[in-house]
């Protein structure tokens, strides 16, 4: 598609995009911003590590739902269950593989990470698939429906797993390589918490290489923007829904094995809990924008990281304060996402 | 729609309006067998003192009294205004924290009560107009999800003060001596019935929460009520009418906040202990949604229906569903599906279907039937 | 006489609870331009959406060559062969000029002789080629909105309203490209409010008022005949610009 060559030399003295780079700027004058408060610097490059690992993974289960609602308008209040079921999927290969996971081998245990990663996106895109055929597909056009029935197939979803895996808590230890931190000097960043950054800086590079160089993401971010026109130029949108609610939903299962491998135990409920994050997140990234929904991740978990360290108590609280903040600043979010 | 409907009343039923149909803000149930369910239901809930004996009737009862006043002030927001908030729980738990902190700080005087009771509601006035006008002057939808966070954060925020709030534990008090079960007000039996402080406390909360009840039926009624229900139909419209959304669907907000304060700390009193389990916890949202949405959204009368159903069935369906799971043991899947821990997922399913295919719930069941 | 390429016969269009069209007949013959003139509210937006499918007409039949498109959805209406220009220019500003005309060529890269045809009818494209068409003036836009719509050939534009707002300049570009557009053999519905656009490039001419077709004919009759003019367009035109 880039053999449409055009003499741009003209180009030059024509207006350029302004970036909005405000936003961006954000992130790293808050980190510099917290490195007083923090007092030692070998602590301080802990915490950002670890709320760069806590913040991609919230924008691995962000990512979907953002994408969702830009495109199709529908907002699903029950994507943790994604998340959940995508921890819980795991299971599927721990159990037979146990062997991997206790090797001291870093190859085995990526691998079993990998395999995890597979079940838990394949588990969640089908299941997805039937959600968004059974639950969402009735109710497009009204917001108030879709909050109610989501909730509900949470409701019954979340049943679902306590009647499949039990109701108690199932620990999942991290694989044997994976435990541990790295120590250099004083500075200690675990092990997994790279990991994670390593697969959320992926994912998101991935995305972005979808979204801005293949026709599919053209045709998503031009479905995002008027759906409509994307249907009157002969596309079958309706398939494009499909498949994004199933990417969102394998993403959110994706998110769901690095969380379950992070917090060390599965519960039913763990999705819906981080789900006030991912709201959070959404909202201050501005609805349907991917590349808000990063900047917000990486912003509220460094913001937790710092206040949980200076204030522990505050933690929760400094998120609705940074939401709060930033509405009142751009009332749509960093990145508003036009829409007719 | 109740004007029009008052028009078109046969005329036995206009001659008798005039007292009742006051007291209800004109907007009778408009079904006979709706109003014989509700007239049952106040009989019962107005006389369970003595019709049953012991301490488990009377508390379903009591249950049944709180969570009409908090699923009737949700589906003021839900029903009447077209948004969904899942901050309900958290101001039911301010109304109880109010009570249970002044009743075990303080002293256990009525005067204590009122001081929690006040601050409660002060505190849920502020808290419910700063999130309304945060989220709604953009979009609904935010509303949704800011509730839920703010929601959360002050759950765990709860749960953290333990100072103050007893943490995860909560706080176990005593009530203005008026209402313990020592107290006796009358010297003789009444009906076969000792009168005690206990029964006493529950018929306090019967009446205040008839009162709140018939006071939320009046203001959806209202001209406020009206135009509440002319945003959810078409909330352009109403803004090109020159009404200002934000205003009214945060007035909205706050008065609804309001009854759910007046909730918790009911349930507080009956309890004479609040926690995050009883009154702040994310589960009884859910249980709000699903009486509101089951016993009809956008009619008062379908929280009565729902709250009554779901609070019924809540103690003696698990019963059933238990002795069922044992007598089906040795059959396959069926013990499991009915196993009285899997309630939720039945209901879960049932709030679905209801949003799909009777958008009214029960009670607009029951009012097309009778067309 | 040979088929037209689009019939309308009797199509009424509910869009909410308001009753717009009521019962629309009208005949587009291939390889003309046919102007759709009325005032505002005539019934001319709903009629080209009722078209793509976007509204449905609730009864009526519209044929599109041999097919009945009356009930099909909005993109095999598209992939049968009409492209729709609507009246806000439906432009993905997020995207650049390439990228929009990327998506509405659907089969494939255009290839370079159509390309260089399309920017010599709309040169002013040409510059702003790898900048997001957000940045674009209103008559860019309107420019870039034809483009898509010629990128791949079609056997039937619509195009609604595209002279509205543009600077008497910018309409007097976009009248020239209709009329190349015109000699290509190219079949366009237009729909025009202004009498002086309509007046300089239709072959036909159809007005509605209330939801209905109230005259049918040739352009060049309508010019010619003053009173006709006066009592069809008086009251429904800007008779001039």
């Amino acid at each position: 598609m880039t053999d449409m060559a055009v003499d741009t030399s003209a180009t030059a003295e024509l207006p350029r995009t302004k970036t909005d780079w405000l936003p961006l700027l954000l992130v790293p004058a808050l980190a510099l911003a917290a490195l007083p408060f923090v007092g030692s610097g070998s602590t301080w490059v802990t915490l950002t590590v670890a709320g760069l690992a806590m913040g991609m993974m919230i924008f691995l289960m962000a990512s979907g739902l953002t994408l969702v609602f830009g495109l199709m308008d529908i907002i699903n209040f029950g994507h943790g269950v994604f998340i959940s079921l995508g921890a819980y999927a795991t299971l599927l290969v721990l159990g037979p593989l146990a062997g991997w996971a206790a090797a001291e081998s870093l190859g085995l245990n990526l691998a079993l990470l990998g395999l995890c990663i597979v079940a838990a996106m394949a588990v969640t895109g089908v299941v997805g698939a039937v959600f968004e055929r059974v639950i969402v597909r009735p109710v497009y056009g009204s917001h108030l429906k879709q909050i109610l029935v989501t909730m509900g197939g949470l409701i019954v979803a979340e049943q679902a797993i306590h009647a499949i895996w039990g109701a108690s808590p199932i620990p999942i230890p991290l694989p044997e390589t994976l435990r541990g931190a790295f120590v250099f000097g004083d500075i200690v960043v675990e092990r997994y918490r790279v990991v994670a950054v390593g697969i959320g800086l992926v994912v998101f590079i991935g995305m972005q290489l979808l979204l801005n160089r293949t026709r599919i993401g053209l045709l998503i971010r031009a479905g995002v923007e008027n759906p409509e026109m994307v249907e009157a130029l002969g596309y079958r949108i309706r398939r494009l829904f499909v498949s994004v609610f199933v990417a969102g939903s394998a993403l959110a299962g994706l998110g769901g094995v690095m969380w379950a491998f992070y917090r060390q135990t599965l519960t039913a409920g763990m999705g819906m809990e981080v789900m006030v994050l991912v709201f959070i997140v959404i909202i201050v990234g501005g609805l349907g924008s991917v590349g808000g929904c990063f900047v917000g991740s990486i912003l509220v978990a460094l913001v937790a990281n710092y206040v949980g360290f200076v204030a522990p108590k505050l933690a929760l609280i400094s998120n609705i304060l940074v939401m709060a903040l930033v509405l009142i600043w751009r009332p749509q979010g960093l990145f508003p996402v036009a829409r007719r | 729609m109740s004007m029009s409907s008052a028009l078109t009343l046969p005329p036995d039923e206009t001659r008798r309006s005039g007292f009742f149909s006051r007291i209800l803000s004109s907007d009778p149930p408009r079904s006979w067998v709706l109003s014989l369910i509700l007239l049952a239901i106040l009989l019962v809930l107005a006389a369970t003192p003595f019709l049953f004996s012991g301490s488990q009737p009377l508390s379903t009862a009591a249950k049944i009294c709180v969570f009409i006043v908090l699923v009737a002030s949700y589906d003021l927001l839900l029903g009447y205004s077209g948004i969904v908030s899942f901050a309900h729980t958290m101001f039911f738990g301010i109304g109880g924290y109010g009570i249970a902190i002044a009743l075990e700080q303080i002293e256990p005087t009525w005067a204590s009560a009122g001081i929690g009771l006040v601050a409660a509601l002060a505190l849920s006035a502020v808290l419910a107009a700063a999130i309304g006008l945060l989220s709604l002057r953009v979009r609904a939808i935010f509303f949704s999800m800011i509730t839920l966070a703010v929601a959360s954060a002050v759950a765990v925020l709860a749960s953290q003060m333990s100072e103050i709030t007893g943490g995860e534990d909560g706080l176990s008090f005593q009530l203005p001596f008026e209402l313990r079960p020592a107290f006796r007000p009358l010297e003789d039996q009444l009906f076969g019935v000792t009168v005690n402080g206990r029964i006493l406390a529950y018929y306090l909360i019967f009446f205040v929460a008839l009162f709140v009840f018939l006071l939320l039926l009046r203001i959806v009624n209202s001209p406020f009520g009206r135009v509440l229900q002319a945003i959810r139909e078409n909330e352009f419209r109403a803004e090109a009418l020159g009404y200002r959304v934000v205003a009214y669907r945060t007035a909205a907000s706050v008065l609804s906040a309001l009854a759910a304060t007046v909730a918790g700390a009911l349930m507080a009193l009956w309890l004479r202990y609040n926690g995050p389990d009883t009154t702040l916890s994310f589960s009884i949202m859910i249980d709000i949604l699903l009486m509101v949405v089951i016993g009809g959204m956008g009619t008062m009368y379908g929280a009565v229906i729902g709250a009554t159903l779901f609070v019924l069935a809540q103690s003696y369906l698990q019963v059933l569903m238990a002795a069922g799971s044992e007598a089906l043991e040795g059959i396959p899947i069926l013990p499991i599906l009915i196993h009285p821990d899997r309630w939720l997922l039945w209901l879960g399913a049932l709030f679905i279907i209801s949003v799909y295919a009777f958008p009214g719930g029960i009670v607009g069941r029951l009012r097309q039937a009778k067309q | 006489m040979i088929e037209p390429l689009l019939k309308l016969s009797d199509v009424h269009t509910h869009v909410g609870p308001y009753h717009i069209l009521h019962g629309v007949y009208f005949d587009i013959p291939e390889g003309e331009l046919t102007m759709l003139l009325g005032r505002n509210g005539a019934g001319k937006t709903t009629t080209l959406r009722t078209i793509m499918g976007l509204w449905k007409a609730s009864s009526g039949e519209i044929r599109f060559g041999e097919k009945d498109i009356t009930a099909m959805s909005t993109p095999d209406i598209a992939r049968s062969g009409i492209a729709y220009v609507p009246e806000s220019m439906g432009i993905f500003t997020d995207l650049t000029v390439r990228e929009n005309i990327v998506l509405a060529a659907r089969s494939g890269p255009v290839d370079s002789a159509r390309l260089d045809w399309i920017l010599g009818l709309l040169p002013a494209l040409k510059r702003f080629w790898n900048l997001p068409a957000g940045n674009l003036s209103g008559g860019q836009k309107q420019m870039l909105a034809i483009a898509r719509a010629i990128a791949e050939p079609r056997r039937l534009l619509l195009v609604d309203e595209p002279t509205k707002g543009l600077a008497p300049v910018m309409v007097r570009s976009m009248i020239e490209a209709f009329k190349a557009l015109k000699a290509a053999g190219e079949t366009i519905l237009l729909v025009e409010q202004s009498f002086y656009a309509a007046s300089a490039l239709g072959d036909n001419v159809l007005v509605m008022d209330d939801g209905r077709i109230v005259h049918s004919g040739a352009m060049s009759d309508l010019v010619a005949d003053k009173a006709l003019q006066q009592r069809l367009l008086g009251l429904s035109l800007d008779a001039h610009q």
